[in-house]
């Protein structure tokens, strides 16, 4: 039985499993129908769908920042790019002569895809090429970033009225909300592409070792280039679902911290900062986790204002869990079980 | 801290003396090094020239050299364009409106210097000024109040160091989680603000020492100043900033030398943490209240202030004077764009990122060039 626990306890998703499930039990006790889902006009209603929606823009980036920290880098210019994707979005939609055109509103997502995937390559090139550190490379981006994004909002909050660019934020497809959809496909994507090719692994190689990788033949440029560009995607993708969802660009305040709480999923899932073996499905349970623990702030009532207390605390516990002098306790815990097990037998 | 440093020994002679030689050799008592005596002297003047670049291609000096000739330039530049630019106070302005940034950025560039990063030190300046705020208002003295907020930022800095040292959680996230805990206990406190009445918060903040001439700065210039030179101090001179040079350097290397790299590595974060409350403390006196929003990504300017100054990110080069320089090059930068007028306060942001690439390609070349 103990051995059984400390097997569990040594894979990387326990943790971050049990917080989930710890948050999940909380609600059920102060909010007992929290576990409901109800149809509506045919629609999907409940707390699960609540906290997937809103989860959706973070848990992408979050899918994207995998990958970049796989490779021993770190993109904080994301919550910028938002800004500026959501920016670049909105003002061509003012300035068509007809918004509510789906045709209009591809060109804009396009436009604004189009240009943070420049902005991705231009991180690439910070770090593969120029070989800066990757939390200062995407740093000036994240400085600058947000002056960029004010720049094409001239400093106003762009409010849009096109229903088909809102149904990105608030629509439903077939019941689901469709942020939830496009989180789903951009996850499925990266996990086939990374984990069903020799990318994935070659991600990790150079995450590990560049040097190494390098001499083994592993192309680390090209590749360094293709996961902030995919990272800058992302994060496109979740400022259009962010802008939309409330119909307005705000170039100071979409997408603030997202950044944060992206590096915060991906570490909860046990992707190390280090660089190297990565997660998905972990990042997934990182990126529920947050959600859970804000919506779980607003269900019991604990004002809003302290979710970040518990933000903090949670990712204290987590870290301090998933930390080598903790695993190195439960590893040592594990062999004084197995041997007392074998001493019981020996007696027996 | 500085009480942990133990008195220096001996240590000058220590120095490789080529290491000596590049900052001898712009000094302003110039004399001819004693290391290579013989063959025929090449003149002075191309001695003093070759030690210029020798420095300014350095690692240790070239940036912060560069930033001081920005400086004068962006500072010539605006005098030669604007008028009343070319002032004492407008340069003395500056110091004014930036001394708690300055105090940050000192305490950064000993985090950075050990390799090490704090994103907490702008949530740890909102809750030193809310705990301020808040306690002022509930009729407690300063006397109390300043030494409270000290001593509890300094302890944040402390769980934050042990939570590095001892769990091996890394600084970037350690000093996220103690991000969010500042922040979010400023909301605990109130989410509204709370101005500050207390006569000796108000006096303080109103006090200008008079420097003749009709130039003045603010008792928080002095702090600040006081700070700094602490900073120096204990960073050129004392064993303890050996070891934060040695840290940066290679920590493995610093421990097999028997260095006290635990110690060292706990105490920078403490100390980020008591510069950040001590920041906060003059941010309070800068607006005279207390607001859970206020210094919202003070943290990325105390970085880009270091980095800017001179401090290599990875660790291991850097000057608190180079930093200080870098705070006053985003102050000057904050004051052209005030009397340009026209120029929206975005470019500030896209003026500062630009200002990072720069240095950050600088320092790359003068270190590529080195190894």
């Amino acid at each position: 039985m103990n051995a059984t626990i400390g097997k569990l306890a040594a894979n990387r998703l326990f943790w971050p499993v049990v917080m989930l499930l710890a948050l999940f039990a909380i609600n059920l006790v102060a909010f007992p129908g929290f576990f409901a889902i109800t149809i509506k006009d045919g629609h999907l209603f409940g707390s699960l769908i609540d906290i997937l929606r809103n989860g959706a823009p973070m848990l992408i980036i979050a899918i994207g920042m995998t990958l970049v920290i796989a490779t021993r880098g770190i993109d904080l210019s994301v919550g910028a790019i938002c800004a500026i994707a959501g920016a670049v979005a909105c003002s061509i939609l003012l300035g068509s002569s007809d918004p509510s055109n789906p045709a209009t509103v591809a060109v804009a997502i396009a436009v604004a895809v189009g240009i943070s995937l420049l902005l991705g390559v231009w991180n690439g090139f910070l770090v593969a090429v120029l070989g800066i550190q990757p939390i200062i490379a995407t740093l000036i981006l994240m400085t600058a970033g947000r002056g960029v994004a004010m720049l094409i909002t001239e400093g106003q909050i762009l409010t849009v009225n096109s229903p088909p660019f809102k149904a990105i934020g608030s629509g439903f497809w077939v019941g689901v909300p469709i942020a939830v959809v496009i989180a789903a496909v951009v996850f499925a994507v990266a996990a086939l592409i990374t984990r069903r090719t020799a990318l994935g692994l070659m991600i990790e190689s150079v995450g590990i070792n560049p040097e190494a990788s390098r001499q083994a033949g592993v192309r680390a440029r090209g590749l360094l280039f293709a996961v902030y560009t995919f990272c800058a995607f992302c994060a496109a993708i979740a400022g259009i679902i962010l802008t939309a969802n409330q119909t307005a660009a705000d170039a100071n305040n979409t997408g603030l911290f997202i950044e944060l709480d992206a590096i915060l999923a991906v570490v909860i899932g046990g992707t190390s900062l280090m660089g190297g073996r990565y997660s998905l499905t972990g990042t997934l349970v990182g990126a529920l986790v947050i959600q859970t623990l804000v919506t779980t702030v607003y269900t019991v009532g604990i004002p809003p204002i302290a979710t970040m207390v518990f933000k903090a605390a949670v990712v204290t516990v987590v870290c301090l869990l998933q930390s080598p002098a903790t695993t190195a306790a439960f590893a040592s815990w594990r062999r004084t079980a197995a041997l007392r097990t074998a001493g019981k037998e020996m007696a027996a | 801290m500085t009480g942990l440093a133990p008195e220096k020994t001996a240590e000058p002679s220590v120095q490789p003396p080529n290491r000596r030689a590049p900052r001898r050799a712009t000094g302003p008592g110039f004399r001819p090094s004693p290391a290579g005596p013989g063959v025929d002297a090449p003149s002075t003047l191309t001695r003093v020239l070759s030690g210029i670049r020798h420095t300014f291609s350095s690692p240790k000096y070239g940036p912060v050299l560069v930033t001081l000739l920005l400086f004068i330039a962006v500072f010539v530049a605006g005098g030669l364009r604007y008028n009343g630019f070319f002032s004492g106070q407008v340069l003395l302005n500056l110091f004014v409106d930036n001394a708690y940034l300055i105090v940050l950025a000192v305490g950064m560039t000993f985090v950075i210097i050990t390799g090490g990063i704090d994103l907490s030190v702008g949530a740890v300046v909102a809750m030193s000024t809310m705990i301020a705020a808040s306690l002022l208002q509930g009729g407690w003295p300063p006397g109390v109040v300043i030494p409270l907020i000290l001593v509890l930022t300094s302890l944040l800095g402390l769980l934050v160091g042990l939570m590095i040292h001892v769990f091996e959680v890394q600084p970037f996230i350690a000093t996220l989680a103690a991000m969010f805990l500042a922040r979010g206990l400023c909301y605990v406190i109130s989410k509204d603000s709370i101005s500050i009445v207390d006569p000796f918060f108000v006096s303080f903040a109103q006090t200008r020492i008079p420097l003749g001439g009709g130039l003045s700065i603010t008792p928080s210039v002095i702090i600040a100043l006081v700070v700094v030179l602490a900073a120096v101090w204990v960073l050129q001179y004392t064993r303890f900033g050996r070891t934060v040079y040695a840290l940066g350097g290679s920590e493995q290397s610093g421990m097999l030398m028997g260095l006290p790299t635990a110690r060292t590595k706990v105490l920078v974060y403490v100390i980020s943490g008591l510069c950040s409350g001590i920041a906060g403390v003059l941010f309070t006196f800068y607006t005279l209240s207390g607001y859970s929003l206020t210094a919202v990504g003070t943290e990325l300017d105390a970085i880009a202030a270091v980095v800017i100054g001179g401090t290599l990110l990875t660790g291991g080069y850097g000057f608190v004077l180079g930093s200080v320089l870098g705070v006053l090059v985003l102050g000057i930068i904050q004051t052209i764009i005030t009397f340009e007028g026209t120029l929206s306060s975005w470019w500030t942001k896209i003026f500062i990122g630009g200002l990072l690439l720069v240095f950050i390609i600088l320092q790359k070349v003068l270190t590529a060039k080195r190894r």
